[in-house]
């Protein structure tokens, strides 16, 4: 075989000797035709993505493979990097919400939620926040997190053949998202919750929702343990796949489903609790197995505490009605009174009443609020949440100004997705895809 | 007034040798806006940019224990900030191994994961601009602590820490990637979240945003960093 003019297996010759770029063709073919070749060596270097439709986003995995067996396993990132922590740099520190909402796409509300408490931490105002607004942060994070689960057991259950899982995950999906579209005004990118409460009360009717919601779940969520929970093929494909023990998971530092599904009971909603978290009843789902298989379970019953915990929100704030949902400090509460008109969200008319025609200060904290923004004293915070993929922390470092000096995100994908080599090496190409599965990532989340 | 005067005139700016006050730059004004946009008269406000100064003992709680139990990894002056909870651990770089050693091996510290890197660039606090912070969680005995290392602008180095927390190996290159900070050490100390190719290091403070304006029905917006702002 000539080198130079074959279309499908081009050479390049490089730092590690020469290169062939094989796009197409019978494999024995190209091996057979390189035998001649001086110096030729078997060794398969395969770039799955950033585009292919398994790797959860624009996940780039480069993989040396043996056979079917991976040898090698390294990742590619960054091709969703938007450059958020540096923009946020150039807005106030209430506009940040609307940055860091978008980053992990599919847990809007634990990316502003600890954003705020950092923010909160810094202006010293943590023990203000009222509680009907901490019980709406508690309702959405936890609404929040059976959406996520959703998908991750969806897209999980798709990229191993499993659509039916896919369309029920994405089914159930859109019911939490008709949820947050009633209560916040938007489906995704709510920048809802926001330093010192949230944004607006609970509309007329919401609760009824969430109850009817808890209701259908509590028939539905028992569909995916029935497809999947005992099912051969199901197991098949993620037991002993993607192990990882608790000394590799703390090495790693990973987080989340994943260090739980080795046994050990971490759960920042336990062992820091914030929100209040401290006063609802819930457990701590765990499993034994290391594996994707215990990392599915884990999820699927942190669904159900997930349940637990919104119906006891929703009884606590059947009892909150007409309460405060932002702190009572107007140099610091956002006048965001919202309301829905005939072109979508926009000020509320009652409020736009109140500043131009009623309250000279009231159009005074409007004007500075909205223009210039609060000032937050020196210094730094870290305030952790328990997100649906691990520990989710924003590092929130003032210099007294109006804008964050400086925002960074620990954010679990991230350091999740360092565990692809551990987990996928020596293992199927198949399996690889069903490992990354099992750490969830969010490309969102990752590249920020 | 001259610039000189805003730093150093002693009815202006409160020069203190207090080593608990930590000042990194000042600020003009009352209200942000800058020249010409500033018709309220406080123009002529400076004041200091004041930063949590270190604290002294006893420092409270568990800190002490924390802190007694690392003092054997000390070889260089370091120093202690707690503020709003937090305590932080000022830590010169020739320090940093060992401390981090410590921290994790000691059964009285314990601090089983390192939530990563993550750097601050101060223009300002000259000598000492990059930051790099490290967040540690320790669940045996549900304690938090930040260890917090800054290095000169024009000697960007600190040792790699992925031998004791290899958690932290993307999250160094994603400081570096960043901020320029070389981690001596790191078996692959590249870009990772820009291209392999790209000039500069995006987060520092004199990287400028960039942007375009936008033109929209007739009026022009002008990109974010030239926007008339209050900050």
């Amino acid at each position: 075989m000539s080198e130079t003019d074959d279309i499908y297996a081009g050479s390049t010759e490089t730092t590690d000797g020469k290169v062939f770029t094989v796009s197409g063709r019978d494999w024995d073919d190209i091996v057979e035709g390189l035998a001649g070749a001086d110096g030729v060596e078997e060794r398969v270097v395969v770039n799955m993505g950033p585009q292919h439709p398994s790797t959860h986003g624009v996940l780039r995995l480069i993989l040396e493979i043996d056979g079917e067996t991976v040898t090698e396993a390294r990742c590619g990132i960054g091709y969703l990097h938007t450059g958020i922590e540096k923009n946020m740099e150039f807005r106030s520190w209430v506009q940040g919400t609307t940055f860091v909402t978008r980053m992990d796409y599919l847990s809007p509300f634990f990316n502003e939620a600890t954003y705020c408490l950092g923010v909160e931490r810094l202006l010293d105002i943590e023990d203000d926040v009222p509680e009907k607004a901490n019980v709406m942060r508690v309702l959405l994070m936890e609404l929040n997190r059976l959406s996520s689960h959703l998908v991750c057991i969806a897209t999980g259950g798709m990229e191993i053949g499993a659509l039916t899982v896919m369309t029920i995950g994405f089914r159930e999906r859109e019911l939490v998202l008709d949820l947050f579209e009633l209560i916040t005004g938007l489906r995704m990118n709510h920048a809802f919750i926001r330093p010192g409460g949230v944004a607006q009360d609970l509309p007329v009717g919401a609760l009824d929702e969430i109850r009817a919601f808890i209701a259908l779940m509590k028939k539905r969520l028992p569909e995916y343990a029935a497809l999947c929970n005992a099912n051969p093929i199901f197991k098949g494909r993620l037991e002993g796949v993607g192990h990882l023990d608790l000394a590799g998971c703390l090495a790693l530092g990973m987080t989340g489903p994943v260090v739980r599904s080795t046994g050990y009971p971490w759960d920042l909603r336990k062992s820091e609790p914030y929100c209040g978290y401290e006063d609802y009843d819930f457990d701590v789902q765990t499993w034994d197995t290391s594996d994707s298989y215990g990392r599915f379970r884990v999820r699927l019953n942190e669904m159900w505490e997930s349940l637990r915990i919104i119906e006891q929100a929703a009884d606590r704030l059947a009892g909150l009605e007409g309460a405060p949902v932002m702190v009572a400090d107007k140099k610091v509460a956002w006048p965001s009174q919202l309301s829905i008109g005939s072109d979508g969200m926009g000020n509320s008319l009652d409020h736009i009443r109140h500043i131009m025609g009623e309250s000279m200060e009231g159009l005074i904290h409007h004007f500075k609020l909205v223009t210039e923004g609060f000032r937050v004293p020196p210094g730094q915070a870290y305030v952790p949440v328990e997100s649906p993929r691990g520990e989710l922390g924003a590092h929130v470092v003032s210099d007294g100004g109006t804008r964050p000096f400086r925002t960074h995100f620990r954010d679990p994908s991230f350091t999740n997705l360092q565990a692809t080599s551990v987990m996928s090496e020596g293992g199927q190409v198949a399996d690889v895809i069903v490992a990354i599965a099992s750490i969830d990532p969010v490309m969102g989340g990752v590249d920020r | 007034m001259s610039d000189e005067d805003k730093t150093t005139g002693p009815d202006q700016v409160p020069v203190s040798t207090d080593p608990e006050v930590k000042i990194v730059g000042t600020r003009t004004g009352m209200f942000g806006a800058h020249g010409t946009g500033d018709t309220s008269g406080f123009g002529g406000l400076v004041a200091p940019i004041v930063y949590p100064g270190a604290a002294e003992r006893p420092f409270g709680g568990w800190y002490d224990e924390v802190a007694d139990a690392l003092e054997p990894a000390f070889t260089a002056p370091w120093s202690v900030v707690v503020h709003r909870k937090e305590i932080t651990f000022h830590v010169r770089r020739e320090d940093l191994l060992a401390v981090m050693k410590l921290l994790r091996d000691d059964p009285k510290l314990r601090f089983e994961l390192c939530t990563g890197v993550s750097g601050v660039h101060y223009p300002e606090d000259t000598g000492a601009e990059l930051h790099a912070v490290y967040h540690l969680l320790s669940m045996t005995h549900n304690r938090r602590i930040r260890v917090e290392v800054s290095v000169p602008d024009s000697d960007p180095h600190l040792p790699s820490t992925i031998a004791t927390y290899p958690t932290n190996d993307w999250h160094e290159r994603e400081t570096y990637d960043m901020f320029g900070l070389i981690f001596d050490g790191h078996p692959g100390l590249t870009r990772i979240l820009m291209p392999d190719d790209w000039p500069g290091h995006p987060q520092r403070k004199d990287y400028p945003l960039g942007g375009i304006p936008v033109e929209y029905k007739g009026g022009t917006i002008p990109p974010p960093d030239e926007r008339r702002s209050y900050h």
